[in-house]
């Protein structure tokens, strides 16, 4: 699974980062966690900073953030559509 | 109801004397206290609601489709409703212009977003009256538009960063679906989000209104930014342009210089000044502007402000 966290670089950003990281390892699941600083990058999912991409698809954006088991509800929402494919 | 609350605990809780100082100061400040809180709590959660209807990209699209003057009263109108965060201000800005919003109308935006909103009016309305709250969107909307009016009809499309205009991000960005219940979960939780980040602030301003309400001696400010003085206005705007801090911060200090006998144009201006211009923005808005595009939008900004504060001096 690959998870992105877009943001330039605020406070919130880094919150952020914080929350997936925190998910990833409560949820005990395989994870490549990628912070996206580029503008341009970033600009392909959303213009709303923090963002939460996971596979591909733009999970959250903007303020506020979502609490800790929000965003765990968030990824694992894309673990189970991933095993509903195989 | 609320007034009776606030007295039975003033005098039958903590059972202070009827008509002294500390009594009538206590019940001023919780009567105040829960009445801007209830105000605060329902008005975020409502403007939260119609907020889900207008994500910025949504935003965009009708700005997009919109010709200059139309388009900053459209644009100064949405600031108000957008979310808008001033680190998102570099994305936003770019996608703006890449959807073919004028330089203008997305200055229009940029401005009114962070300066007119639910919490400025709330806590304008609670401390001050409706009259004031309602001077303040109006004008606020109004510099919003002028200051993108000007910048429009000046052409400074050449003073953006060039790599803006070649970022083209396709149709990679969706809306996200939402469902009423979607809506009124983020409504809650935005309404609890910003009462968490404002609520100190406040309890400062109603704290100052309630304790040093009467006690203040006029002092030195008055005699240097007082009615009296010709240039109170373009001081206050000087001294809140550096200053940074979002509406809920500002509230105190607004309140203290209310106090201390200020004219309601000039520390309205300075709430302006203060809100809508600040070096952390610039240093952000830096990424995309070149360095004389910033200026004149400052310098425009300050003159409009300026002439606000004047206006509401002279006629108020």
């Amino acid at each position: 699974m690959e998870i992105k966290v877009l943001g330039p670089g605020c406070a919130n950003c880094h919150k952020m980062e914080e929350l997936a990281k925190t998910a990833v390892k409560e949820l005990g699941i395989d994870a490549t966690i990628e912070k996206i600083s580029d503008i341009r990058e970033i600009m392909k999912y959303t213009m709303s900073t923090p963002g939460l991409v996971v596979n591909g698809k733009l999970k959250h954006s903007g303020k506020p953030l979502p609490g800790p088991e929000k965003v765990k509800e968030l990824i694992k929402s894309e673990v189970q559509s991933q095993c509903r494919n195989c | 109801m609320l007034k009776e609350f606030a007295q039975h605990l003033t005098y039958d809780v903590i059972k202070l004397g009827h008509g002294s100082r500390p009594a009538d100061a206590l019940e001023f400040f919780i009567y105040d206290t829960l009445k801007i809180f209830l105000l605060l709590s329902v008005i975020i959660f409502v403007v939260s609601v119609i907020r889900s209807h207008f994500p910025p990209e949504k935003t965009k699209k009708i700005l997009s489709h919109k010709k200059e003057f139309i388009g900053n009263i459209f644009a100064a109108l949405l600031g108000i409703v957008t979310p808008f965060c001033s680190c998102s201000a570099v994305p936003l800005f770019i996608g703006f212009i890449e959807a073919g919003v004028p330089l203008g109308v997305t200055f229009s935006f940029l401005i009114s977003s962070p300066m007119v909103n639910e919490v400025a009016v709330v806590l304008l309305w609670g401390l001050f009256g409706w009259k004031i709250a309602a001077i303040y969107m109006g004008t606020g909307l109004l510099v919003a538009v002028i200051a993108g009016l000007v910048i429009g009809k000046l052409k400074l499309e050449k003073w953006v960063e060039e790599y803006v205009y070649k970022i083209n991000t396709g149709q990679g960005q969706e809306i996200v679906k939402q469902s009423f219940r979607d809506r009124l979960r983020y409504a809650q939780w935005n309404t609890a989000d910003i009462l968490k980040r404002v609520w100190l602030y406040i309890i400062v301003a109603i704290g100052i209104g309630g304790f040093i309400h009467g006690y203040v001696p006029q002092d030195f400010l008055v005699r240097y930014a007082g009615p009296q003085n010709p240039f109170a206005v373009p001081v206050a705007v000087a001294l809140g342009v550096p200053l940074y801090s979002n509406a809920a911060g500002v509230i105190p200090i607004v309140y203290a210089l209310m106090e201390k006998g200020l004219s309601t144009g000039t520390v309205l201006a300075f709430m302006m000044a203060v809100t809508a211009l600040s070096l952390p923005e610039m240093i952000i808005l830096r990424k995309v502007l070149k360095v004389q595009l910033l200026g004149v939008f400052v310098g425009i900004m300050t003159v409009t402000i300026i002439a606000v504060g004047y206006l509401f001096n002279a006629i108020l």
